[in-house]
């Protein structure tokens, strides 16, 4: 499936994706261990299997396009995202993307028990790229968002998973992304704030963010997405409008 | 709500136009400072700011051991009044590469986790250690100066030759800290094997002992091979000796330090593109 009408990213190209393919590496049996490793490497016995997670993938995603993006487990869906987001650089081919990847997913990944919440914000910030400066102009935004109020000053072991989400949340959500990975759903907090999310998410639409959904839910990718492809063993088998590509995957669900 | 500020950085990734991996590393590293200085804190934070007895400790653990050894070998290399302060000066040194160095494999066994989720230069995690090392070092030389006024053995101006060799010696500490790095970001066992190195490199270094032990022992090629021992020295030479090191001494352990650090720094950073294909 050929999805590339130029050879080279346009003005409006958020995502660019050439030839795309990611191959693991994994040993037929898992060696562990630096001690294992090495006795079977005297011994001649390190085999590999390839397995392609991603086989020739290509893709052209427009700013502020709503893609959704659909597969079984284990078809690579992750692998995609990983390398749309610089975590895994492809074994092939080119990617090319145009601006800040916020990958949503992450919620509160690398918060520290024994730092406050105040502390955590910093820390949270920093690992997403952020700057000291960018980080306290911020600052009352995400307060007044996550509604922490007195217990911002308090370690986070104090918190509640709801406080912890909201908090997570609010860092992750503090600067508009040009790219957006939304995996699953979000379900943080109560009713009032998973409301405040929503808002959120479609500002962020609105104010011309692109975003990548990946989602079971054929009915969420028909209503939100224009455009969709789908994924089976690593190979894009679909890539068209939301509505062909989720029937196509409802019929491959069904066993046609 | 509506009116996001966009971050200051509109980059464009082509992993075609990826130059070279070590270049592109530290030049991540150098915009992500921030990300560093926040490590930084986080560790000394947590290990210092709710218990004051986690200041005390940094300052009493070279205290204690400084003791014990004291007691037991100070006879023995019958270098009985200015023992104390020989030793104080190497635990200095050899903590803070020990600890750094451990603190990495930690650091990069937290970070793996975030590793396979969102892009951050990875060699940030470690060098963040370094810092947090230099500052418990800081607080550590106060117990030293403690040691060399009661045991009354000269200060000499040299030791404001010291940050020169601190410096030489985190070099070293995060080439070898970055090597070991890689190593345990493909087998986690090295983590577990790490400190059986350490006792063995401690016993091998001249620092419970003093050098010239070493001079003759299997034609003094323990001392010729400890790449440890030239970096420790320029430590212990401003400190304990009072002597300002030849150009010899210092030439030797700057060589070893920024040769170690190079090669560490290419070998993370080629293989670090792998880290994530390994779950």
């Amino acid at each position: 499936m050929s999805d590339i009408p130029f050879s080279e990213p346009q003005n409006d190209t958020a995502i660019f994706l050439s030839g795309v393919s990611v191959r693991y590496r994994l040993p037929n049996e898992k060696v562990a261990s630096l001690k294992e490793y090495m006795i079977r490497l005297i011994q001649g016995k390190v085999h590999f299997n390839s397995f392609l997670a991603l086989n020739d993938v290509n893709l052209v995603v427009k700013k502020g396009e709503i893609f959704g993006i659909l597969g079984r487990n284990g078809a690579g869906k992750s692998t995609l995202l990983k390398v749309i987001s610089r975590v895994l650089i492809p074994t092939q081919g080119r990617v090319w993307i145009n601006g800040m990847v916020s990958p949503l997913l992450e919620l509160g990944a690398g918060f520290h028990p024994e730092l406050t919440g105040m502390e955590n914000i910093h820390l949270n910030a920093t690992l997403l790229g952020h700057s000291r400066k960018e980080i306290t102009q911020k600052i009352p935004e995400i307060l007044e968002f996550a509604e922490i109020g007195d217990f911002i000053e308090a370690p986070l072991r104090t918190y509640s998973s709801g406080m912890f989400a909201r908090l997570g949340f609010s860092v992750a959500t503090a600067w508009r992304p040009d790219i957006l990975i939304l995996d699953e759903v979000l379900s943080v907090g109560d009713a009032a704030f998973a409301k405040k999310c929503a808002e959120r998410m479609k500002a962020f639409r609105e104010s011309g963010a692109t975003v990548l959904l990946v989602s079971h839910s054929v009915t969420t990718i028909q209503s939100l997405c224009q455009r969709a492809l789908l994924l089976e063993h690593g190979n894009v088998v679909e890539l068209g409008s939301a509505k062909e590509v989720s029937e196509k995957y409802s019929n491959l669900m069904l066993g046609k | 709500m509506g009116n996001f500020s966009r971050s200051s950085q509109t980059t464009i990734y082509d992993s075609s136009k990826q130059k070279n991996a070590a270049v592109e590393e530290l030049r991540s590293t150098f915009r992500y400072h921030d990300l560093i200085f926040q490590l930084i804190r986080r560790d000394l934070v947590t290990r210092y700011k709710r218990s004051f007895l986690g200041i005390l400790w940094t300052m009493l653990n070279p205290l204690g051991t400084m003791i014990i050894l004291s007691i037991v070998f100070s006879h023995l290399f019958n270098m009985r009044g200015t023992y104390p302060a020989y030793i104080m000066t190497n635990l200095i040194a050899w903590n803070f590469f020990a600890q750094t160095t451990a603190a990495a494999l930690n650091s990069m066994l937290w970070g793996s986790s975030l590793f396979q989720r969102i892009y951050l230069p990875r060699t940030s995690f470690v060098v963040s250690t370094i810092g947090t090392g230099l500052v418990n070092t800081l607080l550590a030389l106060v117990p030293l100066i403690f040691i060399f006024l009661v045991t009354r053995v000269a200060l000499h101006a040299t030791i404001f030759l010291l940050p020169v060799s601190l410096l030489l010696l985190a070099a070293f500490a995060l080439g070898i800290s970055l090597i070991i790095s890689t190593f345990v970001a493909f087998f986690p066992d090295v983590a577990e094997m790490y400190p059986i190195v350490l006792t063995a490199w401690m016993y091998l270094t001249p620092i419970i002992y003093p050098e010239d032990l070493l001079k003759d022992v299997l034609g003094g090629w323990i001392l010729r091979l400890n790449p440890l021992f030239p970096v420790i020295r320029v430590v212990r030479l401003v400190i304990y000796d009072g002597k300002i090191p030849t150009l010899e001494q210092w030439g030797l352990a700057a060589g070893i330090a920024l040769g170690t650090l190079l090669i560490g720094w290419i070998f993370f950073t080629q293989k670090s593109k792998s880290f994530a294909y390994h779950v």
